[in-house]
């Protein structure tokens, strides 16, 4: 059996007295797509801060290709190959639209500073590489036409596509996607999952997502991770998940 | 009420003088401009008013001082019976030098000092900032050479003036001047052959007594002629070396502006700006951005301390670096905190006000000034000029 690409071991982590994320485990196979919801307060977005180093796990390991992430600070762990996007946008809203996907690719600069201001050959070129791949991923996420754009000024839909655009420019195995839908409309949603798949399988990314609209969840992954208060109540495929009795009194409360 | 309106009874406005008055305000300002920059840099990655970098500077004047010391320019140097010379690269291995020395010590006290407070309170951070700060005031008085200490004039090898005038004077009176003049140097020439230098008026014969006499009515005439022109006439005199000082700053600018426009090292900054976490988990290493901020400031700072110091002739002591200091930072937020195009304007409007103040002959108030300007801005400008203001979209 091969190692997985991402692995929980029963990771943990408390605040004061209260565990917000307890003893989850869960395996990610290369080239999954992979959900984790859970109604809210259910400590998706911690395990995501697990996963990207912002927060240290209280016990339990966090193996990233084997090897334990745990702790590990946040721009290391995206240089191993882990990035994400974000629950509420954090764009950075006065740079362009381009220049926000070129910071993703900081991590990949070989030059220094001072060759890039003596103009060197050798950083000009870096530039100019990392502007051509920021714009082959703003094709992808359908972005090219608006590059010079403040983030600031684009539609949220938009600036959620961008924020997995400038995810992807740190070329990681392992993609997060926090809501990537929230707010989005039906058709928005529609062209979301498109890039989604597309991501897995043009470009070769596991993907691990949270996400609250089921139908958009059920119908785009292929396993299912289930959260409530912090502790993991189901996991499988998503017709094992919708009719799990535990998860359908998780979201629609004991009377059922 | 005479009390307190006694410092307006001085008040002189006089508009010959207004634009020499801006020139040396605009020249000095962009050295505020350049140390403002600092503080508005550091403040933008880190939310942190860095009060050591007034004490940057205050050790950039002394790394240039100890350079030009070096090179042979000390007070006994110069009265040596070969005298070192100074050109463009004497001042350039000044300039390079007291930037590295600043690059270095910014960075090492973002090292040592910042970076272990860096996940403590806010506060914790700015009570470092001033322990810092005094640390290498009274540090320097410890080690530092004790008394106050100029830059040899003779370092600056551009002292000569260009002159530009504004206004001419009317070309009769400039002729009348000079007529007059003519006038009292014959007078001054019939003197000197009727009487040798030196004559007591008793040994005088009486045609020498009526030049004498004539000759002093002729010196008041020329003399008045003289004061009338200079009020026609409206011109500004700039030291060589003060444009260099000016146009070097400019270069600085430019190029710190092609480096957070332009490079990867710029937009990480911008985006550690903005975010400091969400650029880490875009894998940007925030240590370095850091590293690199405290270095590109102090180096600025470095830049202005030289220039300052051997261009404007400012005397250095361990505690040059506190009105200085002080009044850059007054220049940073009254640009608008954090935004590097403010930090210009501020520097420059600052520099402005401050011989506006002279102008108008309150020069005792000059550092006051400073102060005031910055309450009335903010009272209507919350952000700065340039800053963004404080609300917030709910």
């Amino acid at each position: 059996m091969t190692t997985p690409l991402l692995s929980l071991d029963e990771a943990t982590i408390k605040f004061g007295g209260l565990t917000a994320v307890n003893k989850v485990s869960f395996d990610i196979e290369r080239g999954d797509l992979f959900g984790l919801i859970g109604p809210n307060g259910a400590g998706k977005t911690t395990c995501f801060n697990l996963i990207t180093g912002v927060y240290k796990p209280t016990s339990g390991k966090i193996l990233f290709k084997g090897s334990e992430i745990g702790g590990t600070p946040p721009n290391r762990i995206a240089e191993k190959g882990i990035c994400r996007t974000f629950q509420n946008i954090r764009l950075f809203p006065s740079l362009s639209v381009v220049e926000n996907v070129m910071v993703g690719a900081f991590l990949r600069h070989k030059t220094n500073i001072f060759s890039a201001f003596l103009y060197l050959p050798g950083a000009i070129r870096e530039t100019e590489q990392f502007r051509a791949q920021a714009m082959a991923l703003l094709e992808v996420v359908d972005l090219a036409d608006v590059a010079l754009a403040r983030a600031a000024d684009l539609p949220y839909g938009k600036q959620r596509r961008l924020e997995i655009a400038r995810a992807m420019a740190t070329q990681p195995d392992l993609l997060l996607l926090d809501e990537p839908a929230a707010g989005m409309n039906p058709q928005e949603k529609e062209e979301l999952h498109l890039v989604v798949r597309r991501i897995r399988d043009e470009f070769q990314k596991t993907v691990l997502l949270i996400e609250h609209d089921m139908r958009f969840v059920m119908g785009l992954c292929e396993k299912i991770v289930v959260l409530d208060h912090g502790e993991e109540i189901a996991a499988g495929p998503p017709e094992a998940i919708r009719n799990d009795p535990k998860v359908i009194e998780a979201y629609l409360g004991e009377a059922v | 009420m005479d009390v307190l309106l006694s410092p307006l009874a001085g008040l002189q406005m006089d508009f010959g003088a207004l634009p020499q008055q801006l020139v040396n305000g605009i020249l000095i300002g962009s050295i505020y401009a350049l140390i403002a920059l600092g503080y508005t840099m550091v403040y933008g990655v880190l939310r942190l008013i860095n009060f050591a970098h007034g004490e940057v500077f205050m050790i950039g004047c002394y790394a240039a001082l100890f350079t030009s010391w070096a090179m042979g320019f000390t007070a006994t140097g110069m009265q040596a019976a070969k005298p070192p010379t100074s050109n463009i690269v004497t001042l350039l291995i000044m300039l390079f030098v007291s930037m590295a020395v600043c690059s270095l010590v910014g960075v090492t006290i973002e090292r040592f000092a910042y970076r272990p407070m860096r996940n403590q309170s806010r506060i914790a951070s700015l009570i470092t900032a001033i322990g810092v700060s005094l640390l290498l005031q009274f540090g320097g008085q410890l080690f530092l050479p004790p008394l106050q200490q100029n830059i040899q004039a003779e370092v600056n090898p551009f002292r000569d003036t260009i002159s530009l005038t504004l206004r001419q004077a009317p070309a009769s009176l400039k002729q009348e001047f000079k007529t007059a003049s003519l006038a009292q140097k014959a007078a001054e020439e019939r003197l000197a052959e009727l009487a040798p230098p030196g004559a007591l008026t008793s040994e005088l014969s009486p045609e020498a007594l009526e030049v004498r006499e004539r000759l002093s009515e002729l010196t008041i005439k020329s003399n008045s002629l003289r004061a009338q022109v200079n009020d026609a006439s409206v011109f500004v005199v700039i030291q060589k070396g003060k444009l260099i000082m000016f146009a070097a700053a400019l270069v600085l600018m430019i190029i710190l502006r092609h480096i957070v426009l332009k490079t990867a090292t710029g937009r990480a900054m911008r985006a550690v700006n903005h975010d400091f976490q969400s650029a880490s988990l875009m894998g940007v290493n925030v240590n370095r951005v850091i590293t690199y901020t405290f270095m590109i400031g102090s180096a600025l700072a470095g830049a202005g301390a030289m220039m300052n110091s051997t261009f404007e002739g400012t005397a250095i002591t361990p505690f040059a670096g506190v009105a200085l200091g002080v009044k850059a930072f007054v220049a940073a937020v009254l640009g608008g905190i954090g935004n590097i195009p403010g930090a210009v304007l501020g520097g420059i409007l600052m520099g402005v006000a401050e011989s506006l103040v002279v102008w108008v002959g309150l020069s005792g108030y000059k550092d006051a000034i400073a102060f005031v300007i910055l309450i009335v801005i903010l009272l209507f400008r919350p952000g700065g000029l340039l800053g963004s203001s404080a609300v917030e979209k709910v």
